[in-house]
């Protein structure tokens, strides 16, 4: 079961790519970061319909490392909470 | 991913490509590619020196440059700085972005990783905006066999409308396919039919209002497509580097056309989640 943040007061089925359990799966839903950071996170391949894989996480909790199109990237907490995401498994 | 703007100064790159194009005795061939794709391993097999080759990010800030002869004739081979887009987040695509917008190489090797190649074609797509001149270099297959990887590299020329050639450039595998195909694209022996991404209805319509006005200042010497594109998203770099390239004279009107289009075009709303494609523009 997935533990969905309730402050965040997401969409049904939506939850931000932070809170995606390690070794699970979710397809991108929509990306909630504006300018730079929005197009840099397109350029990784980072759209709308994208499988992403929480991989693993630092021991602190942030950042996390995310598999993306077949390479890995790591977001901190701000970037990764403004990425939802949805999950959908294969 | 290398450094930022802000990060480095905005006056770091001190070179500019906008002033003299290069000479023409020579057929200049830039080589692209994300970093991280052996494109100076690439670079050293062709010409024979000795760059430096090294993992981490930012090693080719400005520009390296060799020659070599192929055929009986001179390719200038030019090594741009790896990266993921040509957007202008960074120095290093801001570099890469406007030599192959301004200076206008013969020819533009964009060298991929056939280990994790759907993350590259997002540059691949980018440079056939820019110009039709293109050969993919799908490098490190060497590797990608080793993953049990296997490539269609004439499915993928097809697709691309471009010849791709599969290169190991560590053995010097591939290297005079490459070789043969850099010449017939810069000598024109070979045409090529670029995929070019559609931006569906809006975009679309946009570009088609303003391309005449672009036509018009630039003729047929760079990508106009990629320029009105650029122009539509409010781009500040590249509107300076055009009132550079221009003098300064002619810009008012295009710049103003871009205010009024780009600004329409970012406050639509839904536009970012109905464009679909990894050169999506938000």
């Amino acid at each position: 079961m997935v533990k969905v943040r309730q402050d965040l007061n997401l969409p049904g089925g939506l939850i931000s790519l932070y809170d995606l359990p390690l070794g699970r799966s979710a397809v991108v839903n929509s990306i909630g970061a504006q300018g730079l950071a929005r197009r840099r996170m397109m350029d990784l391949g980072l759209v709308p319909g994208t499988r992403v894989n929480a991989l693993r996480c630092s021991p602190a909790g942030d950042p996390k490392a995310f598999k993306i199109r077949g390479a890995v990237i790591a977001f901190r907490k701000e970037e990764a909470r403004r990425i939802l995401v949805e999950l959908k498994e294969r | 991913m290398g450094l930022t703007r802000q990060s480095s100064g905005f006056k770091t790159n001190t070179v500019s490509f906008l002033k003299g194009v290069p000479a023409k005795e020579d057929l200049v061939i830039a080589l692209a590619g994300n970093p991280n794709t052996g494109k100076s391993t690439v670079f050293n097999a062709l010409t024979g020196l000795n760059q430096h080759t090294g993992n981490w990010p930012g090693k080719t800030v400005l520009h390296a440059e060799g020659r070599y002869i192929y055929q009986g004739m001179v390719f200038k081979l030019v090594d741009l700085p790896g990266t993921y887009s040509l957007l202008a987040n960074s120095v290093e695509e801001q570099v890469a972005g406007d030599y192959l917008c301004f200076a206008g190489p013969d020819a533009t090797v964009v060298v991929v990783d056939a280990t994790c190649l759907e993350r590259n074609l997002n540059l691949v797509l980018q440079v056939l905006e820019i110009t039709p001149r293109v050969v993919v270099c799908v490098n490190l297959v060497d590797e990608a066999r080793r993953k049990k990887i296997r490539i269609d590299l004439d499915l993928l020329a097809q697709e691309l409308g471009v010849p791709v050639v599969g290169a190991a450039a560590r053995n010097g595998e591939g290297l005079n396919q490459l070789l043969s195909a850099i010449a017939g694209v810069a000598c024109r022996r070979i045409s090529t039919s670029p995929h070019l991404v559609r931006y569906g209805g809006l975009v679309e319509n946009l570009l088609a209002a303003i391309d005449p006005a672009i036509k018009e200042l630039f003729g047929d010497h760079f990508g106009s497509r990629w320029l009105a594109l650029r122009l539509l998203d409010g781009d500040q770099a590249v509107i300076a580097a055009i009132r550079e390239w221009l003098g300064g004279s002619k810009i008012s009107r295009v710049k103003k056309g871009d205010q009024r289009q780009g600004g329409k075009l970012r406050y639509e709303p839904g536009f970012c989640s109905q464009a679909g494609g990894p050169a999506q523009r938000g």
